[in-house]
């Protein structure tokens, strides 16, 4: 795999950019390998890629159906922070925030993270008390985070309308200085080359149809590219994640529910940070290309149809337009949708199953581009010891059976 | 967005309901009786299905009454309306009338 660099970017300018390598192979699907990972989103991705880089396990394939990055890894909003409230949940999400800050050395890839900032901003007296519970826990988890008052959220982001008179005025926000977003498509591809390139097989359009099992171990699926076996499989599936526990014949504590975002036509640079709300829910940021990047919330009811209601979009645009009354004129250019798993805790599931070297990490719901890195680290770790990693163990799924679980509604309460 | 045909009120937007997941779950009769992993199985875990989805809505800023309803998840398309209490409609039965 040859390098990027500043000299092989100059040499390649001298052909007019038309002599790059493929970023990865296309092979046919081989009959067997040591371990599967079924949906070639940034988690599986990541997964195959810790399999080979922390754990010598080569013999991978990541089987995705539709083309790498086109599920909710490129249909999301990039927001990237690890500001959570419990312990289990800062751990693996700061454990995330420190991959990401060296992701791109590690992967010889421009993920394009830019650590601007990430504001939670606060309406009202219940609002203040939990936020700032947060900012004390966060930091007693050595995350870092900080309270700011109306004005210091104004110094922020001077556009931001923090007067006294709105229906819901800005009485605070924690800051997340560590925060911002990153390239969604970079990651996937990024982690697909490095993968790639320790001798992993990305296959696209192959979807999974079937999990084969000898009495309660797993041997293989079926996919539309015939069967292939594999002592070892797991499943990344992200709205799909029940689809695929239904053929292994698992219940699982997931609904998959429609979540959209919107772009806005491209403007001068005016919003340096990002600015989420969970009571008024909305959150913004603007792209390097100068498009605002605009998230809605969940349709209420159960979907798969990649595409949510009107009113939805209705609602965000209403709430962005009193928070920044600057956009009011502005012009929506696209909106999309993807499907996201949510458990009743708001946390994910990183885990073995019932069945014999099946595994399942899903359930990040609206909120697990952040945690790619860390997801992929723990999961690998799962698969190749067959024993979860500290930091994934609480996210079990007998936790729904013990009663130990880890309620993130307050942190993940906006759809990000 | 959906148009939903709330039994006692005639069509309406879906901002006049409420969600209320999926139907047919019923209570333990004995919920001392259950062991923890049935009930977490009642509590938490879901069909969630892709595809003909029996639900539940309220007409909340209607006549605020509850009903069941088919729906298919992927094309959101909402195939029956039954009241609440009474046996699932036949899925396959459906399909074949929602084909033709
Ligand atoms: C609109 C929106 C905004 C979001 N904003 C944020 C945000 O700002 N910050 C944040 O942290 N998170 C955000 N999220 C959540 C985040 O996108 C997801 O949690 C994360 O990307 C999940 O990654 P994944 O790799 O597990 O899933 P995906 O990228 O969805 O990958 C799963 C893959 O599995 C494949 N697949 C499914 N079924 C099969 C099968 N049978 N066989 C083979 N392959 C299959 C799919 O095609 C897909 O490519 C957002 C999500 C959405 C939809
Ligand atoms: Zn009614």
């Amino acid at each position: 795999m040859p390098r990027f660099s500043i000299f092989s970017v100059a040499r390649n300018a001298l052909s007019h950019h038309e002599n790059w390598p493929r970023l990865w192979r296309s092979p046919e699907p081989r009959p067997a390998y040591d371990a599967i990972i079924v949906g070639g989103g940034g988690h599986g991705l990541a997964t195959a890629y810790y399999l080979a880089r922390n754990h010598g396990v080569t013999n991978v394939a990541v089987l995705e159906k539709g083309w790498i990055g086109g599920g909710n890894t490129g249909r999301n909003t990039t927001i990237v922070r690890s500001n959570y409230l419990w312990d289990a949940s800062a751990h693996i999400y700061e454990h995330a925030m420190k991959l990401w800050e060296g992701l791109a050395e590690d992967l010889n890839y421009n993920v394009m993270l830019s650590q601007r900032g990430v504001m939670n901003l606060a309406h009202n007296l219940g609002d203040v008390r939990e936020s700032r519970r947060r900012v004390f826990a966060n930091r007693l988890n050595g995350v870092d985070a900080e309270w700011l008052t109306p004005e210091q959220c104004k110094a922020e982001c001077p556009i931001l309308n923090t007067s006294p008179g709105l229906r819901y005025p800005v009485m605070g926000a924690t800051f997340q200085r560590r925060g911002g977003v990153a390239r969604h498509d970079a990651v996937a591809w990024g982690y697909a080359r490095a993968a790639d390139a320790r001798g992993v097989d990305i296959i696209q359009n192959c979807e999974v149809t079937g999990i084969l099992r000898d009495g309660d171990r797993v041997t293989g699926v079926e996919t539309t590219r015939g069967v292939i076996r594999a002592p070892k499989v797991g499943i990344v599936t992200a709205g799909n994640t029940s689809v695929l526990g239904q053929m292994a014949g698992l219940r699982l504590p997931i609904e998959s529910h429609p979540l959209q975002a919107l772009v806005s036509e491209p403007i001068k640079p005016v919003h340096p940070i990002v600015v989420m709300s969970n009571a008024v829910h909305v959150y913004v940021s603007q792209s390097d290309k100068g498009e605002l990047v605009i998230g809605a919330g969940v349709d209420g009811f159960v979907g798969y149809g990649q595409r949510g209601g009107f009113s939805i979009i209705e609602g965000q645009m209403g709430a962005l337009k009193e928070l920044f009354p600057i956009f009011s004129r502005l012009k929506l250019m696209r909106s999309w949708g993807g499907i996201v798993d949510t458990c009743p805790d708001a946390s994910p599931l990183i885990t073995k199953t019932p069945v014999q070297g099946l595994y399942i990490n899903g359930g990040w719901g609206t909120g697990g581009f952040k945690s790619t890195p860390g997801s992929g680290w723990c999961f690998a770790h799962t698969i190749a010891q067959d024993e979860p990693h500290p930091l994934n163990a609480p996210f079990s799924l007998e936790r729904f059976v013990t009663g130990d679980l880890v309620d993130e509604h307050g942190a993940a309460g906006v759809a990000h | 967005m959906l148009l939903i045909d709330c039994p006692h009120c005639g069509p309406r937007d879906v901002t006049e309901f409420h969600y209320g997941g999926e139907a047919h779950i019923a209570r333990p009769e004995d919920p001392d009786a259950v062991t923890d992993a049935q009930w977490a199985d009642y509590l938490f875990m879901k069909k969630n299905t892709r595809g003909l989805f029996a639900e539940r809505w309220v007409h909340s800023q209607g006549c605020r009454r509850w009903f069941n309803a088919i729906r298919d998840t992927v094309s959101y398309r909402i195939l029956a309306i039954y009241p609440m209490g009474t046996p699932m409609p036949d899925l396959d039965t459906l399909r074949q009338e929602a084909d033709r």
